[in-house]
């Protein structure tokens, strides 16, 4: 048994860390834009409206019943035999394409679920005061709706910046990446994963700490 | 004297089954009207149709200058209606992620399109008529039934709306904030506010009612002044009703 080399993975503590910014734009970017469409296609499930209901169904249980590295490579390799404008897509933009399609379908139905449990008089007394869907659902229902979910959203935005590692599968020099073309050079595997590894682990620390921050605040204001 | 609001042959369905048999009612301006009868029998459903959170299958509503044919609503009657009905909930239905001003401002910003400042002011104008003026701050959970019925009806007065209605105020309350709601309705009655008011505070209905309206199978059985359907109803089921709520 070999003892780590520290001096090694000292040396690729920079090296790794100059690939945060890009880990975390796709996660940043694939995160909002998952967020908008998920909440788009909650609001087809919850008004139920007709066609549109079941394409989004269909859109939410295939990207929730097949892998997400099977997607990525679905958008990255195969799309674009068929579309060939996307002949030139490149990596990051497949990855974050993908990561929000991927995760848009889960977050959609935890969004669907917190907005059925705003409590359906709520809904009526909006209506009874002349306000329309729109309103409602932008003033009185999403707020709250929000609120419910939002602990459930950030642990999809933590296997988000997860699933940011995919990215190298398509040929992204992201944080996994990197980490795999030192290891590729060395030859010292276990360092270089162990590095990126840690790595990973400290990005989601810090956002868990602000999640139970969050968590209390919330629970504060809900109680009031 | 001419009708102000009119109903006219309202019917409403529920998959097939009929709740509403053709309700005819005409109110005058500034009359309040009390609704009784045996519960399961449309009065909710009643209310409900006037403002359109269940629209009626058949009939026409007719409310100042405003005629609505039920079977021919389009997206801007509805709205035009709900403008003009202010609807007051048993279970008071507040925005919880509203404070209790935010909630009486609401309509008047989203809906009339008023300026913050003059939806403010109003709104302190209602808080101090429904005996709130210091708690304008507080989240409906903060707030006890009866405070929080209380800005329930401030909402719907916010509407200045022609026609007030009421669906059992007061039946969700503990005993203890029943009166104070009581109070409020009484005062807004007093200030002839056109309303139907459905109720089981018989006393009440009694005390601030123009006229009592007894409804059974989604039809209207008697109505008339309260002297007469207390004291003198001449349906057999109307009596039978009011010997069992005593
Ligand atoms: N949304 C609905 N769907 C089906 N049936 C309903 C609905 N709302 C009310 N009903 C039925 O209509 C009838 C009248 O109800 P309601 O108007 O609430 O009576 P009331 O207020 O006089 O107690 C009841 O039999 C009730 O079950
Ligand atoms: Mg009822």
């Amino acid at each position: 048994m070999r003892p780590l080399d520290i001096a090694y993975m000292w040396d690729l503590v920079p090296v790794i860390a100059g690939y945060i910014p890009l880990t975390l734009f796709m996660a940043l970017v694939s995160m909002v834009a998952a967020l908008v469409l998920a909440a788009l296609l909650a609001i087809v499930r919850v008004l139920k409206i007709p066609v549109l209901d079941r394409v989004v169904a269909v859109f939410i249980s295939f990207f929730r019943g097949t892998p997400l590295l099977v997607q990525l490579f679905l958008f990255y390799y195969g799309l674009p035999q068929m579309l060939t404008f996307l002949t030139n897509i490149d990596g990051v933009t497949a990855a974050i394409f993908g990561l929000t399609m991927h995760f848009s379908a889960y977050m959609a139905e935890s969004i669907r679920g917190a907005i059925l449990g705003v409590d359906r008089s709520q809904w009526e007394a909006a209506q009874s005061i002349g306000m329309t869907q729109g309103q409602l659902l932008r003033r009185i229902v999403l707020p709250q709706a929000a609120r419910t979910a939002a602990p459930t959203l950030v642990n999809y935005f933590i296997d988000m910046i997860k699933g940011t590692s995919l990215a190298f599968t398509l040929g992204v020099t992201e944080m996994m990446g990197a980490a795999q073309k030192e290891a590729a050079g060395s030859f010292l595997y276990l360092e270089a994963f162990l590095v990126v590894a840690l790595f990973y682990w400290a990005i989601v620390e810090i956002l868990s700490v602000g999640q139970r921050r969050m968590e209390r605040h919330l629970g504060k204001a809900v109680a009031r | 004297m001419s009708c102000e609001i009119d109903i006219a042959g309202l019917v409403k369905r529920f998959g097939g089954n009929a709740v509403l048999n053709g309700i005819d009612l005409c109110l005058k301006p500034g009359e309040r009207v009390a609704i009784i009868g045996p519960s399961g029998t449309g009065k909710s459903t009643l209310l409900r149709c006037l403002n359109f959170l269940d629209p009626p299958d058949e009939g026409r509503i007719t409310i100042g200058d405003l005629s609505v044919d039920a079977a021919r609503a389009s997206r801007a009657d509805m709205l035009a209606l709900r403008r003009r009905t202010g609807f007051v909930f048993q279970n008071y239905a507040l925005f919880a992620n509203k404070t209790a001003r935010e909630n009486i401002m609401e309509g008047l910003i989203t809906v009339r399109n008023w300026p913050k400042p003059k939806a403010e002011e109003r709104a302190r104008e209602i808080l101090q008529q429904i005996g709130l003026g210091d708690r304008g701050d507080s989240y409906p959970s903060a707030l006890s039934g009866g405070q929080q019925q209380r800005v329930g009806i401030g909402r719907a007065m916010a509407l200045d709306a022609e026609l007030m209605l009421f669906d059992e105020p007061t039946s969700a309350l503990d005993p203890e904030w029943v009166g104070e709601v009581l109070d409020l309705i009484r005062r807004i009655a007093d200030g002839r506010q056109t309303m139907l008011i459905v109720t089981h505070e018989m006393q009440f209905a009694r005390e601030i009612a123009d006229r009592i309206v007894f409804m059974e199978g989604g039809r209207i059985v008697e109505q008339g002044p309260p002297a007469q359907i207390f004291g003198n109803a001449r349906d057999e089921r109307t009596r039978a009703f009011l010997r069992r709520v005593g």
